[in-house]
């Protein structure tokens, strides 16, 4: 690889007094002017841009038996997911999801370096549309940096008005269609604008997430990136000399320079690379990817588009900047395959296969045993020991049911309430029962027993719970 | 409240919130506003110096809003000593506010109850699923959650009654409740040892478990002197007045020949308390209808 990127050496010591006395630690931004370019890889940003915006935007408004396809129930604790109802109870599975994305994310990360950042992260998402907006209302990168200088005046005080407008809109809409995920989505519409809410949360969630998609995709863009996503900090422990990135081939492009198209740069003692500073002017993170491989660089490969149209121009082959892992730019040999890899791949594929066993076989019903805590047993007046509890049996299924409890553990016992009952889908249902055991049958004061809730119709969705039995000594 | 832990409250209280005012300031005195230095606190390890800069200005600001939070939290709430604070904010308050506000809510369901007799009722579902929560959360720990009561609280699951199971005496007991007494010994204080024995026997008799015919007879002629007046010359039990029927399966306090003459030789009280106060007649309505219906097809 090419040098190293020079270290800004800042040494207060080494500073002459009389010319600088104090200086600032904290930086203030400086605007990134980002010119906008077409080439292939902006053409698959465009397009899973348009995939992944659809997705948000349509999927709350599509229904799957009457429930949203994706609809958190906050208040009812029931998640519905592609027509699948999730209960607190299988919270498990959501962390478990979670952590097959973030090693999903480790994979394909350590395999093709941040090209979850350049093409599906909801920040560069967004800060493209808003910079597409930017681009349409105040003109190119040239008339954006003239505009900024000019005085103020009706056409400059327009264009703003303009653009900053059309940024709050598309905010809102992302907020309400974000709170259209927690709230059905077509009555949030309408109490929205009939001022329907019960209490203001629902309006301040949807100012809130208005409010921090203008400030991330108007304002902060790359700073978000740069100094407040972790994932920059970390991702450099999964890349390797074999990871694929975003690279400035200097063995081909130095020493740079600029020259006339007619001229044959081996002639000159020059590289290919012309100097012309497109890829610098089109990163949205504002850095210059000739100096190699940096933690701001979020792999979106504008740099690439722009570099391929003036390789083109100057009739030269593409790909001086292109997607290559460190030991091809060196002339070493690389590998796709290789222990770090393979390990991922393994543990994801292990876990994914895991969830899927987990969320096949999850059985739609639960039971719960709560022993009577008043008195601890019975005695009837047959002489028989009872004991009394409260079954809690959860429906999950998305239908009604008829259920029917057993109970097993000592020889003879038997529950002398009801044992089939019906429950609705979702409901808590709380069944009182007793169950009676001839003393006969009692070899100790406490017995472990086991009940059983099953399905009638379906024999295979049961639920099982423990509990015990308590008799008198001696009786 | 004392007025020593009053105060003792208000000086920790204030005292921290001024505390951390004057740190605030405190450390601010000899630095230059918005410029970074290059003094040095002098602190040195391993080569590495400390700047004596100071606070960047947000957090300065972020210290500075939470003083003021607090000192308006300490106007408004109670929060110093037995200052009431100026929102008049109490638990109890709140309590209440919460209490009416679920009122509110449910009162339209218990009103359309009401309107309901408690026959009609024991037949409704949604009636009879609200009255087994109340059941639950107010009867079961005494009675049991299936209502199979325990040693000294009544079974009321079947239709042995101590005051009488219809729909109206159950509400009325519910709302009210019950003071049931057994005397010692009935009506006959000067009962001896073998008395009590015969006694038990005769009760014994009915359920063929009798020990001694000869004491059992005796036991029959001391009943009528010493207990028929509340039990009935045939045992029977007078729901009036609460006296249990004898001559059934049913022993509140326990069916052993040990525990029966306990029960005549110390006598009983048994405590129902009332629940319109807790409850409130709608619900109380409600109640009595599941309990009703709790000895229905029996």
């Amino acid at each position: 690889m090419s040098a190293k990127i020079p270290v800004k050496n800042i040494d207060p010591s080494s500073k002459n007094d009389a010319e600088v006395t104090t200086y600032d630690l904290y930086a203030s931004r400086e605007k990134i002017y980002v010119k906008a370019v077409t080439g292939v890889f902006q053409r698959i940003r465009t397009g899973s841009l348009w995939l992944l915006m659809g997705m948000y935007f349509v999927f709350c408004w599509v229904s799957i038996n009457g429930e949203q396809l994706i609809y958190f129930d906050i208040p009812g604790r029931k998640f519905h997911l592609f027509g699948a109802t999730f209960w607190p109870q299988d919270f498990v599975l959501l962390s478990w999801l979670l952590i097959i994305c973030a090693f999903g994310l480790f994979f394909i990360t350590s395999l093709f370096g941040r090209v979850w950042c350049g093409y599906t992260c909801p920040q560069t998402v967004w800060t493209f549309i808003f910079m597409w907006v930017e681009e349409k209302v105040e003109g190119s990168r040239n008339k954006r940096m003239k505009l900024d200088k000019a005085p103020n005046d009706a056409s400059k005080t327009f264009k703003k008005v303009l653009k900053h407008s059309i940024w709050l809109l598309i905010a809102f809409a992302t907020g309400l269609t974000f709170v259209g995920y927690f709230y059905p989505i077509r009555e949030l519409i309408v109490d929205f604008f009939s001022f329907n809410f019960i209490g203001g949360w629902a309006y301040f969630w949807i100012l809130f997430f208005t409010a921090a998609t203008y400030a991330n995709a108007g304002w902060l863009r790359e700073q978000v990136c740069l100094y407040m996503c972790p994932y920059a900090r970390f991702q450099s422990v999964m890349f390797d000399k074999d990871t694929m990135v975003v690279s400035y081939d200097p063995n081909r492009g130095e020493p740079r320079g600029s020259r006339k198209k007619s001229v044959d740069p081996k002639q000159t003692g020059l590289g290919d690379c012309v100097d012309c500073g497109l890829c610098v002017q089109v990163c949205p993170t504002g850095i210059d990817i000739r100096d190699g491989l940096q933690y701001e660089c979020i792999g979106c490969a504008l740099c690439i588009d722009a570099c391929d149209q003036v390789m083109e121009k100057m009739n030269y082959p593409k790909g001086l900047i292109r997607y290559d892992n460190e030991n091809t730019l060196e002339g070493k040999e690389s590998h796709m395959v290789r222990p770090k890899s393979v390990g991922y791949g393994l543990v994801l594929l292990f876990m994914i296969s895991s969830v899927i066993y987990a969320v096949y076989s999850r059985v739609p019903v639960a039971l719960d045993v709560i022993k009577d805590r008043g008195a601890l047993y019975q005695l009837t007046g047959m002489g028989l020991v009872e004991n009394s509890y409260t079954l809690k049996v959860i429906n999950m299924a998305n239908t009604e049911r008829e259920f029917e409890v057993r109970v097993s553990g000592i020889e003879g016992i038997k529950i002398t309430t009801t044992t089939r009952f019906t429950a609705n889908s979702g409901e808590v249902h709380s069944l009182p029962t007793s169950i009676e055991i001839d003393p006969a049958n009692m070899t100790e004061t406490k017995h472990d027993i086991e009940f059983e809730v099953i399905a009638v119709d379906d024999p295979t969705v049961k639920a099982t719970s423990d509990s015990r039995f308590l008799a008198p000594l001696n009786y | 409240m004392s007025s020593f832990w009053n105060a003792w409250i208000i000086i920790i209280s204030l005292g921290s919130v001024f505390g951390c005012w004057w740190l605030l300031f405190a450390t601010r005195k000899g630095q230059k506003n918005n410029t970074e230095s290059e003094a040095t606190t002098g602190h040195v390890y391993d080569g590495i110096e400390e700047y004596d800069n100071p606070l960047p200005k947000w957090w300065f600001y972020m210290f500075m809003g939470t003083i003021f939070f607090a000192l308006a939290y300490y106007a408004l709430y109670p929060g110093l000593g037995s200052y009431k604070g100026l929102l008049g904010w109490t638990s109890t308050g709140q309590w209440e506010q919460e209490v009416a506000d679920a009122d509110a809510k449910y009162g339209p369901i218990f009103e359309a109850f009401a309107e309901k007799s408690i026959e009609e009722l024991a037949t409704d579902d949604a009636a009879l699923k609200v009255g087994q929560r109340l059941f639950a959360n107010n009867c079961a720990i005494c009675h049991g959650s299936t209502a199979r009561g325990s040693v000294g609280f009544p079974n009321l699951a079947d239709n042995d009654w101590l005051y009488g199971g219809d729909p109206d005496t159950i509400k009325q007991t519910i709302a009210h409740g019950r003071n049931g007494n057994m005397p010692a010994k009935g009506l006959n204080p000067a009962m001896t040892k073998s008395d009590i024995a015969d006694l038990t026997n005769y009760l014994l008799s009915f359920s063929n478990r009798a020990t001694d015919n000869a004491s059992s007879e005796r036991g029959a002629e001391m009943f009528q002197t010493a207990c028929s007046a509340c039990h009935g010359a045939d045992a029977k039990g007078t729901p009036a007045m609460g006296a249990p029927n004898l001559t059934d399966n049913v022993w509140l306090y326990g069916s052993t020949p040990t525990m029966i003459m306990q029960t005549i030789e110390y006598g009983r009280a048994g405590v129902m308390p009332a629940h319109n106060d807790l409850l409130g007649e709608e619900k109380v309505h409600v109640l009595a209808a599941y309990i009703y219906s709790l000895s229905q097809g029996k």
